[in-house]
């Protein structure tokens, strides 16, 4: 990863997240919390996450970002996602150069929707191309194939959407490195701000998880995940983009001050059914149906379903787990509620055994990952906080 | 103290889950020792975890008074006993300080291994006892079933078998009557010289022990000096009394009570259940027969996660042991687990709550090496030892025999399940004495086996051969010759003493097939590849390789995903506690156990 991204900080400043838990259909590998559109009230589910903005802003801090996620938020029909954003717009107080991020899928956008969401207030489109190969899309289960990932990445750039990112999956069954490379290629050629750049999991529930328990779906296999991810690297690297997280590269200056802002640790405020907070040393995650989500909202009380205030030793696992995540990794003297004397001890014997197998760095003050510490960053984590491993 | 026409001493015996415990909570409610509504569930079993596994561990009595339909008051005695295998000898005991006892028999489940086992005890004392047919209540209770097997397999007449249902309460006074009419009064000379049979003891932080009691001959009086005759120690008495809720002292115990007596004495090893308590005065010529000291069966080493905890094992086990006479232990070193101690139990179960109650009352983090039994080792230079470690049995050649612990194990299952349980028995190396059919259509079938292969899986074994309808006992029967080697586990060419285990020969190349196998999907993989091998002497008989991990990285990792991964790392940090490092690597306590959990592979 590159070393010079963003300076070492807390977070750019708050953020809002906005669920929209709605797609065409689910792709058989994807474990967030959505539902096909078809037969769904979505004026209904919008008129309660507006309630629940009008019941959250007036604790709301000021907002640097706000990302608009799901599901796909660009299925809801025509005008409904523009008066989302007029109605954060009308509640929250927004920074005067807030980063406004909204997700898409190819083949649910137009030129002319895209349009509207530059005027109501859109700088930043995140466009779920994934692959620009049809059988890795097929394979994917994806509504779309490579040339409409292409036409939107296009329609982007028509509709004046200068901050685009893309997100692309490795290590779909089937593909190999040549035809990972290819996708590489065609996503530089779109010349993107940003790219997220995934390794292909397989979470528990989904369809791609069964059909791996039962042989049906050979998974990559660890070594060519990591040529995989090193390919990324390589290509990425060589245009210009910096690896400033795990899964994520940018063009100087445009990483996504949003996400960044998770990794460091800020505040950020949830809304929408599933979504998750934090914010003032209370974590707390929102109700999981859209039927009970509403119902709490229509009796105006808070959709919450689980919340607890975080101990310093728990933020401090959150900080580490998610900081070196990042290039610049974390700042030891930052970690919340410092490091008592006999914790340091603990931590530093930790950290000098992951420097010396070659896996964490140590510039002055804080600790990132080393290049093969990337690989196994799950792994490191563990070792860092007592849960397990030996470095 | 009442007249001895008035006193019944009784127990419950049963089945695990026939409703021992429910019984006794109904009839000390039916003799309002116990209100309905303040009773807290089977008041009897009052360890935390006795509650939880719904298993007796320790006797315990209570005194209820009946007043008969004769008109009469009673004072009648109820000893509750352990529920389990590992406690025969004292369920034993307790029987032995009984006239008569009620054996409660499940309407719908029948007689299993242990009513007969338990049948069988009570006979032995020459307890009158009364069949209970218990949960008539149920749908699918078949009470005339229940009372056929008991004529059938326990030999008792079962015409006049109580038809209860002590959830609903149902019979509870039937049950009353038949304590006082059917069970004979205690006898014995209270003049005599003092004979008292210790049942059970408990140790109470201020007065010591507290031993239970069960007066034979002439009485107990505080002030008194009393003879513990096996131990031979003499104390002074300084309260008796009789259980109510708790303890309540009286003024004197006398030939056919049942109480405690407290006299300052230190440890339970003072105290053994079993022992006869007489006058250090005027003693008694005999002890009251059937004491016999206890004798740990199964043997593992405990051995603290952190090595700095170890003092603080060392002091838990020795509280532990204030209350626990069967518990052994003495200090042990590993060289790949470091300090520790091998500690001695009656059985897997005594073990398992010893282990439950160092974590969860001491909050100590323990792994804990295999379970073994005591093998009886004879060196070409004739000398026999006792071993209770196989990391500590002599090489091949200086070994002239090896002899193993053998049970009379007892199964029962109805009739179509007979081919799995015969198929069972066979593979762990069983010999065959006897296959008996009830007019029910179900079978007690009877095999010595080496106690060595009944440890861990043997029941959930046969539970799953016979989708749960077999029951089992066993009782120790002796030490025979067996053909019996060393299995030595490496790990990256590391022997790791506390994984060797001891195999019959026929079977150790299989064992240690599956062994590798199983330690390859038990062991956390490290950045560099682990070779795991099994050896017999110096030669390898099985390997596996577990690979180096060369990715472990979450994809995605944004707002809600981070309590997820939070939380998943506080998991993995619960199940760190009961790992072990051994030199560059860390061995969960699963793997320690894989050596005897090689059957689930199949």
């Amino acid at each position: 990863m590159a070393q010079a991204a963003p300076a070492p900080g807390p977070g750019p400043g708050a953020g809002l997240y906005l669920h929209i838990p709605f797609c065409w259909r689910k792709c058989p590998y994807c474990d967030f919390v959505s539902v096909p559109l078809a037969g769904q009230d979505a004026a209904g589910y919008l008129q309660a996450l507006e309630a629940e903005m009008a019941l959250r802003a007036p604790e709301a801090p000021t907002l640097a970002s706000v990302y608009v996620g799901g599901g796909t938020p660009t299925v809801l029909p025509g005008g409904m996602l523009p008066g989302v954003l007029a109605a954060v717009r009308q509640h929250f107080r927004l920074a005067p150069e807030a980063e406004v991020t909204v997700e898409a899928n190819p083949g649910t956008i137009s030129r002319r929707g895209l349009e509207a969401l530059r005027k109501a207030g859109a700088n930043r489109l995140s466009l779920g191309v994934q692959s620009f190969q049809d059988a890795t899309l097929r394979t994917l289960g994806r509504v779309h194939n490579a040339a409409a990932g292409l036409a939107a990445a296009a329609a982007a750039r028509q509709a004046g959407f200068a901050n685009l990112s893309l997100d692309l999956i490795f290590g779909t069954p089937g593909e190999g490195e040549q035809e990972w490379r290819r996708t590489l290629e065609a996503a530089l050629g779109l010349r993107p701000e940003h790219i997220s750049a995934y390794g292909l999991s397989y979470e528990p529930g989904t369809p791609f998880h069964a059909a791996c328990g039962r042989g049906e779906l050979q998974p990559a296999g660890e070594e060519l995940e990591v040529r995989l991810y090193q390919a990324a690297g390589e290509l990425l690297e060589a245009a210009g983009y910096r690896h400033y997280e795990i899964s994520n590269y940018a063009l100087p200056g445009r990483e996504s001050r949003h996400n960044l802002n998770y990794w460091r640790g800020g505040d950020y405020l949830g809304l929408g059914m599933a979504a998750h907070s934090y914010l003032g040393g209370i974590r707390w995650g929102n109700v999981t149906t859209l039927a009970e989500y509403r119902a709490r909202l229509a009796a105006g009380a808070p959709p919450v379903r689980m919340a607890e205030r975080l101990s310093c030793e728990r933020r401090r696992e959150e900080m580490l787990m998610t900081g070196l995540r990042l290039a610049e990794g974390v700042a030891l003297d930052r970690l919340p509620c410092g490091l008592e004397q006999d914790l340091a001890e603990v931590y530093g014997k930790r950290i000098d055994e992951l420097a010396q197998a070659g896996l964490l760095e140590r510039p002055a003050g804080s600790i990132r990952l080393s290049p093969r510490g990337q690989l196994v960053a799950d792994h490191v984590i563990r070792v860092l906080t007592g849960a397990g491993g030996l470095a | 103290m009442a007249d001895q026409s008035r006193i019944r001493n009784f127990c419950i015996i049963a089945h695990i889950d026939h409703g021992k415990s429910t019984l006794a909570d109904r009839l000390l409610e039916r003799t309002g020792l116990l209100s309905e509504r303040a009773h807290q569930e089977q008041v009897l079993d009052s360890m935390e975890l006795e509650r939880e596994r719904g298993i007796t561990i320790k006797a315990s009595a209570v005194r209820l008074t009946y007043r008969a339909r004769d008109g009469q008051d009673y004072e009648l005695n109820l000893i509750d006993t352990p529920g389990h295998v590992d406690f025969s000898y004292e369920v034993s005991r307790s029987l032995a300080a009984c006239e008569g006892a009620l054996l409660v028999v499940d309407a719908v489940q029948g007689v299993e291994a242990q009513t007969v086992a338990n049948a069988t005890l009570a006979a032995a004392a020459n307890l009158e006892i009364i069949p209970v047919i218990n949960k008539i209540d149920l749908g699918s209770a078949n009470p005339d079933r229940a009372a056929q097997e008991i004529e059938d397999m326990v030999a008792l007449p079962a015409d006049d078998a109580l038809r209860i249902s002590a959830k609903e309460g149902i019979g509870t006074q039937e049950v009353l009557e038949a304590v006082v009419g059917r069970i004979p009064p205690p006898g014995g000379d209270r003049e005599a010289p003092l004979r008292a049979l210790i049942f059970d003891s408990h140790f109470d932080p201020y007065r010591g022990v507290i031993a239970y009691v069960r007066v034979r001959e002439g009485a107990l009086e505080p002030g008194m000096r009393i003879l513990l005759m096996s131990s031979g120690t003499s104390f002074e008495v300084s309260e008796v009394g009789v259980f109510e809720l708790g303890l309540k002292p009286v003024p004197r115990l006398e030939a056919g009570d049942v109480g405690y007596v407290c006299a300052s004495m230190k440890n339970v090893q003072d105290t053994r259940v079993g022992d006869t308590i007489t006058g250090a005065e005027r003693p008694a010529a005999e002890p009251l027969p059937g004491y016999r000291p206890v004798k740990p069966m199964v043997f593992c080493g405990f051995y603290p996660s952190e090595s700095d905890d170890y003092p603080a094992l060392k002091e838990a086990l020795e509280k532990l042991q204030l209350n626990d006479a069967a518990l052994s232990f003495e200090a042990e070193t590993s060289q790949a687990l470091g300090f520790g101690f091998r500690c001695g139990f009656l059985g897997l179960l005594h073990m398992d709550i010893v282990q439950e109650r160092l974590e969860r009352e001491f909050q100590l983090n323990l792994v804990a090496t295999a379970p073994s039994v005591v093998y009886r080792v004879t060196t070409t230079k004739g000398e026999v030892t006792d071993m209770d470690n196989p990391a500590r049995l002599p090489e091949e050649q200086f070994i002239r025999s090896i002899e193993e612990p053998y049970v009379l194990a007892t199964v029962m299952a109805p009739a179509e399940h007979v081919g799995p349980c015969l198929e069972l028995a066979q593979e762990r190396r069983g010999v065959y004495r006897n296959l008996e059919y009830s007019h029910t259509n179900r079978v007690v079938i009877t095999y010595e086996l080496p106690l060595a292969e009944i440890l861990l899986d043997f029941f959930d074994n046969l539970k799953s051969r016979t989708r749960g309808y077999a029951s089992f006992d066993y009782e120790f029967i002796g030490y025979r010759l067996g053909d019996l080697v060393k299995l030595n586990v490496l790990i990256n060419h590391d022997p790791v003493d506390a994984l060797c285990f001891i195999t019959h020969r026929s079977r150790a190349q299989a064992r240690a097939r599956q062994l590798v196998e199983r330690l390859r999907a038990v062991l956390p993989r490290q950045m560099f590849a682990v070779h795991i091998q099994a050896a017999l002497g110096s030669r390898i008989i099985a390997a596996e390789k577990l690979q180096a991990l060369r990715k472990d990285v979450t994809a995605k990792c944004y707002g809600g995903d981070i309590t997820r991964k939070r939380k998943l790392l506080e998991k993995q940090k619960a199940g760190k506690k009961r790992m072990k490092q051994v030199g560059r690597m860390e061995i969960p306590q699963e793997a320690f156990m894989s050596v005897l959990r090689v059957e689930e592979m199949r």
